[in-house]
């Protein structure tokens, strides 16, 4: 048992999940107290000692299943073996409760029966594919909705869109723990954690991953605008509140004891956004338009523009209470932006010279979002230099990674050289610049 | 003395309280009662974060004391304050007393210190942990780790019995690694359909099961479209008081865009929902 713990642990390190020796000891604490034998309290009580963070539950359960598999359960009495009757049997299963040991024993008797497939000469591997073509559950939504129209199919496709989802987590545990057992705990384990949330690349998140991204970005926000606030109350303060230090002082027998002091007035921040909406940072720029959103109704003060080849203004897009999926909607529609669809920097900063230069203050924090890729056009660098002397500070966030900077038509480090430039490839390092900067 | 037996008792425990478990809650708090360690839950609004610390205190017959967190909260108001004007009295009284203003007699107990103080099994609950500014963190350090706090003139105060620390956080900010280290994690999240309705038939007598299943259905439904403010649980039960008021019997389209308001409260969720749950509004 000890040189599982120490093991798993160690699995855990390694896949990113900062446990420290301290966690690790309660977690062997732990251990002592509780039933060895109830793999779910096993579980949880891992969790609580050494998963300190929502986004990296994710992969702990992962490398859980990995280094404590369930038992097998006996195969299920299937009433026929095939396919169809398998398929129709998946169908009984996708419109009850997924939580039933029969809806794991029926995965597990799944890949056995589908997914063992031929790797290489002589070589068999696991696959979760072949169950879900074998199976394609996809295509049995539809004779599952009994109910047509209406809120009842609504709440039916939710439901049983949700059952499909934890059966293919099902296949999938299942599939990585027969690997695990003919190859090896310690290969499979590297390979089948991916980096939580916050650690993914805004250039290569898919469909899903931009929706559960969607949801860290609100936070940030708040956090943005609370640090902001929040240092400005806690610098130096204003002048002596007269009023209050007398009247304090009546407690006190007349002697002003403790001295009350005016709090400064709050510094309203007024930022300014330039998005880059171009194709090339397309899941970026759905990223940073989120924020933007979010930002917009955190501050007063915002406004935020966008521009493929040319600039044009989208706060009235973002005003607070709309719904922030339509807003990207009207705005790809109505927002002049695009003259040819080749982002052009040099330009795009001349037309917001020309045409806004009147929104940067010196009261601004100017805010650029892109990766200065600009197809081989003039970049104008002086035009921003011009900008940023407007304001109080200027930051440029930068989707591609450092290594990538200036390589084919990307002139980052001429534009770094303007704008304290930051690599801003998830939502960690957004954090990250976030605290470090305000 | 033992909080809980075991996992399963924790659950039992909790649910004759009214408060219905899971597998990871009713471990952690078994967890955070053996190993004597505080337990830090975390998640969105309105999950039952708050609400568990109570369900602990009644379930183990302990007292409640509760920290309420804000930015600006100081060692006066969540540890103790020297009553001075006490003090004063006692010096224009006595011209010798200089010696002894700094006695108990003058220290007015704050939460944490009559946490740590108490005779009795205690439950303390350190609510919206993530509200304070940083410094409390270190603060709370001291008290969390070894349940002690030095007052400079009295010494070091340890805790006779340590008391069971709760203590929540909404994440609106991430919380130092020390303090997350020295505690349990539990990460509260929306509750599975099958539970919500379980919740849902515990709080609200005399409603029927189907009704409640149709309920925690729609909010599951409800918490997929990306809403601004997701329907809690309180608010799922908030729902289930209106409808049974009403006198419904079914959740209908009708029914909801009738009663949308109760779990809804912003006006563009509302349209969101509307749109796309088809209903008419």
């Amino acid at each position: 048992m000890i040189d599982r713990h120490i093991g798993f642990v160690h699995a855990l390190r390694e896949s990113g999940l900062p446990v420290s020796l301290a966690e690790g000891l309660d977690a062997a604490k732990a251990l002592q107290h509780i039933d060895l034998t109830s793999r779910e309290t096993l579980r949880e009580s891992y969790a609580a000692t050494l998963v300190k963070r929502a986004q990296h539950r994710e992969g702990f359960d992962v490398l859980f299943d990995l280094w404590f598999p369930s038992t097998t359960q006996a195969p299920p009495k299937l009433r026929k073996d095939e396919p169809e009757d398998l398929r129709a049997e998946l169908a009984d299963l996708l419109a009850g409760d997924p939580g039933t040991p029969e809806f794991r024993a029926f995965a597990q008797a799944m890949v056995e029966r589908f997914g063992q497939v031929q790797a290489g000469p002589g070589r068999q591997s696991w696959f979760s594919y072949p169950v879900m073509r074998a199976l394609s559950p996809q295509t049995l939504i539809a004779r599952l909705l009994g109910e047509r129209g209406g809120l009842a199919e609504k709440l039916a496709r939710q439901r049983i869109t949700a059952n499909i989802a934890a059966f293919e987590a099902e296949v999938a545990t299942d599939v990585r723990r027969r690997i695990a057992e003919d190859q090896g705990r310690e290969r499979i384990t590297r390979s089948a954690v991916k980096p939580s949330i916050d650690r993914r690349d805004f250039l290569r998140v898919t469909k899903a991953e931009l929706a559960e991204l969607r949801r860290e970005v609100h936070p940030l926000a708040r956090r943005l605008a609370t640090r902001l606030s929040m240092k400005h109350r806690k610098g130096d303060r204003g002048r002596l509140d007269f009023r209050r230090t007398v009247r304090a002082s009546l407690q006190s027998g007349g002697v002003p004891l403790t001295t009350h002091l005016r709090p400064k007035r709050p510094h309203k921040p007024e930022l300014v956004v330039i998005t880059d909406a171009s194709d090339s940072v397309s899941s970026f720029a759905q990223f940073t338009l989120l924020l933007t959103f979010a930002l917009r109704e955190q501050f007063t003060k915002v406004r935020a523009f966008a521009f493929v080849d040319t600039v044009d203004e989208i706060t009235k897009y973002f005003a607070p209470g709309t719904d922030v999926l339509d807003a990207i909607t009207r705005m790809t529609g109505e927002a002049d932006i695009t003259r040819f669809g080749r982002t052009n920097y040099g330009h795009v900063l001349t037309r917001f010279e020309e045409r806004y230069a009147s929104a940067l203050t010196p009261k601004t924090s100017l805010l650029i979002l892109g990766d200065a890729r600009s197809n081989y056009q003039p970049p104008n660098t002086e035009t921003l230099k011009r900008l940023t002397e407007k304001v109080r500070h200027a930051y440029w966030l930068n989707p591609e990674p450092r290594n990538q900077w200036d390589t084919g038509d990307s002139v980052a480090s001429g534009y770094a050289a303007v704008v304290p430039m930051y690599e801003c490839r998830n939502v960690q390092q957004l954090a990250a610049f976030i605290e470090e900067t305000t | 003395m033992t909080w809980f037996a075991s996992p399963s008792d924790a659950a039992t425990r909790l649910r004759q309280t009214g408060y219905l478990s899971d597998d990871a809650i009713a471990t952690s708090v078994f967890l955070a009662g053996v190993l004597e360690k505080p337990l830090l839950a975390e998640g969105p609004a309105g999950v039952g974060k708050t609400q568990l610390a109570k369900a602990i205190a009644e379930a183990t017959g302990a007292d409640l004391i509760r920290l309420q967190c804000y930015e600006g909260l100081d060692e006066a108001r969540a540890l103790y304050e020297w009553n001075y004007k006490k003090q004063l009295l006692r010096i224009q009284a006595e011209d010798d007393a200089w010696d002894d203003i700094f006695a108990e007699d003058f220290l007015l107990e704050r939460p944490l210190l009559k946490a740590i103080r108490s005779e009795n099994p205690t439950v303390l609950l350190i609510d919206e942990t993530d509200k304070a500014d940083v410094e409390v963190e270190g603060l709370l350090l001291e008290i969390l780790s070894d349940f002690q706090i030095t007052i400079p003139e009295l010494g070091t105060i340890t805790a006779t019995r340590k008391p069971f620390v709760v203590l929540t956080s909404n994440a609106t900010r991430e919380l130092s690694e020390a303090l997350k280290r020295r505690c349990l994690y539990l990460h509260l999240d929306y509750p599975t359909p099958e539970r919500e309705r379980d919740i849902v038939v515990a709080q609200v007598p005399g409603i029927a099961e189907n009704l409640a299943e149709q309920l925690a259905r729609t909010a599951a439904t409800l918490r997929a479209l990306e809403l601004k403010k997701s329907p809690s649980i309180a608010e799922t039960v908030d729902w289930a008081h209106t409808l049974l008021a009403l006198g419904r019997e079914v959740l209908d389209e009708q029914t909801i865009a009738e009663t949308l308001g109760v779990v809804l409260k912003h006006h563009s969720d509302q349209q969101r929902a509307a749109k796309e749950l088809g209903l008419r509004s």
